[in-house]
């Protein structure tokens, strides 16, 4: 009730946001029912225009885009959503942790934080790419970790604030452990900063991931990927063939719907009238 | 001017630490592969003999701490050992394409830095008007869009439909400078269209909280003129966090020309960088993952000493 009553007085550029993020998630979550084709399905020539059979024209190796394109939805969203969730366990978990117990364990994990994050993270998942490898698994553990530095500055900033509360504190009083403070009193209290934040993370991880798999780092082939697709088909440009603008657009639409979405939250957050 | 010296002193040493631990960091990741680089790189197969040869030929039959510092000790005098690709000297391959890299990486600065402060004013002193709505719209949009995607449609755009510009930047050291600017105006464009969006709101938001402080209402209230109160009272306050969004943002612009250079296939770092990773070349991802880290935390050491040597605050400490 409260999730339609905030609907009801958001402004159209979230409610349009809401929109593109719903429809991506539609394709994402029934891709094998809406596609014409298989993922990996061999269907025709060579970057074949756009027909009735072929809504969107065929890739670089013959295949439907149009499915192509709902199954690279369906794996790269998936992939990003794990990514963000696990960069948000390990990150709010530290920052809590930091944040209720204070003092010196604060300190160590805030300053080795500090120097991780003046590293630049592109250069930092490149090298850590280039020591375990390349595959789905690595590819999620690297960025979520790299990632929950972000999320370990703002639950600890978030959560200093709620640590020195007096309901903390009688908690505290009372002898509960940190587990429970951590869960029953700085949590519940933190999540709507939390949420918008997930929002932004969930952009620079899906970009970021888009980026890798456009380098050849990311999502291997032949799996549906929007970056991968990118890349495979960045050739055709040059010929004045448009197909690569396909995926690089739906990572660009899905992105930019997130990101009006985030716009108003913190709008909201902020507590600004203007 | 003690106590600001004493800050700046504090900065740069924290600046050294972190390219130190981040150097050990890269050394680390490389020890802590599962196996040694040795039988990763050569694979299952590969007959004892073989292992133990190229063990030594990476000198890895010394112990880590010594390795380290041979390592560091070489690098910082120039010999960065040899790639395992194609066993060329890395500082040989490196130097060429720095200088590319830094040459793409200044055009873009040279271009994106003008653009990106005025605009940001301008979006910050008519606020709430329809130029600032357009704006803060088209850039929010911009920053959505993943770099090459951006790329792509300036290469659909400006080199396919009407064929003013080249699709891939090749330069050589034959070619004069304008031929280089010619041949690198697609990545530089892109570039700048990426980092005016991220450049612009900052500086937007900076503007906007100055004139949002007590001092330039008290300004106004006394009846200062309005330019007045911009030029005397809030752009020696705004130059600090401006100057500090326009170094956070060069060190951006550094690493973001990776993606860039692959996309329009120019001879620089990030391209080597990205073909050395699916290579698994490490001594060059070593290498230059290092001179990129180095250069990122140099501007970003840059952004902070700048930033607290224009802020007017701590120039005057009470």
């Amino acid at each position: 009730m409260v999730f339609f009553k905030l609907l009801r007085q958001s402004p159209w550029s979230a409610r349009l946001g809401l929109a593109m993020v719903l429809l991506n998630v539609f394709a994402a979550l029934f891709a094998p029912y809406i596609a014409p084709y298989s993922e990996t399905e061999i269907v025709g020539d060579v970057w074949l225009p756009m027909s009735g059979d072929h809504l969107l024209g065929t890739d670089h190796l013959g295949r439907d885009l149009f499915t192509r394109l709902l199954y690279g939805a369906r794996n790269t969203i998936a992939i990003a959503f794990v990514t963000t969730m696990l960069s948000f366990v390990v990150g709010t978990i530290l920052g809590f942790f930091a944040a209720t117990l204070g003092g010196w364990t604060d300190l160590t994990l805030s300053r080795l934080i500090d120097i991780l994050m003046a590293f630049p993270t592109l250069i930092f998942a490149l090298i850590a790419l280039s020591v375990v490898g390349t595959s789905v698994a690595s590819l999620i553990v690297i960025i979520a970790l790299l990632d929950s530095t972000r999320v370990y500055r703002l639950s600890r900033a978030v959560a200093m604030d709620i640590a020195v509360m007096e309901y903390v504190e009688a908690a505290r009083l009372r002898g509960e452990k940190i587990w429970w403070l951590m869960r029953q009193e700085v949590l519940p209290n933190a999540m709507p900063p939390l949420v918008a934040e997930f929002g932004l993370r969930f952009c620079f991880v899906f970009l970021f991931i888009a980026a890798l798999s456009f380098l050849g780092l990311g999502i291997q082939p032949p799996t549906a990927d929007w970056g991968g697709m990118v890349r495979e088909n960045a050739g055709a440009i040059t010929f004045g063939i448009f197909i690569p603008l396909w995926p690089a657009g739906a990572i660009a639409f899905l992105t930019v719907g997130v990101n009006l979405i985030v716009d108003w939250f913190l709008h909201i957050a902020s507590g600004l009238k203007d | 001017m003690g106590s600001i010296f004493g800050i700046v002193v504090k900065r740069l040493g924290l600046g050294f630490l972190t390219i130190i631990v981040i150097s050990v960091l890269i050394f680390l990741g490389v020890e802590a592969l599962p196996g040694d680089v040795a039988t990763a790189i050569l694979g299952q197969e590969a007959t004892p003999e073989t292992v133990a040869a190229f063990r030594k030929e990476l000198k890895l039959d010394l112990p880590p701490h010594v390795r380290y510092f041979a390592w560091l000790g070489d690098f910082l005098r120039g010999d960065m050992g040899t790639s395992l690709a194609n066993k060329r000297p890395i500082s040989e391959l490196i130097f060429w394409r720095f200088r590319n890299t830094m040459f793409l990486a200044a055009s873009a600065a040279v271009l994106a830095v003008p653009i990106a402060v005025i605009l940001g004013i301008l979006a910050a002193l008519y606020r709430n008007s329809l130029f600032d709505r357009t704006i803060s719209m088209v850039t929010l949009s911009t920053i959505s869009f993943p770099e090459f995607f951006v790329a792509y449609i300036l290469i659909a755009l400006l080199s396919v439909q009407i064929v003013i510009f080249p699709s891939i930047s090749n330069i050589n050291e034959q070619m004069s400078f304008w031929q280089k600017i010619h041949a690198i105006i697609l990545p530089c464009l892109t570039l700048t269209l990426v980092v005016v969006a991220h450049m612009m709101r900052q500086t937007r938001a900076a503007i906007i909280n100055i004139l949002a402080s007590p001092f330039i209402e008290m300004a106004r209230l006394k009846g200062i003129k309005r330019m007045r109160v911009i030029v005397l009272h809030a752009f020696p306050n705004a130059l600090s966090p401006v100057i500090n969004v326009i170094a956070l943002n060069l060190a951006y612009l550094v690493v973001g020309v990776v993606i860039v250079e692959v996309v329009f296939v120019y001879p620089g770092m990030g391209q080597l960088l990205v073909d050395s990773v699916s290579k698994r070349d490490i001594p060059v991802v070593q290498a230059s993952g290092l001179i990129f880290a180095a250069v990122y935390v140099g501007l970003n050491l840059l952004a902070d000493i700048l930033s607290i040597i224009t802020n007017p605050r701590l120039r005057n400490p009470r």
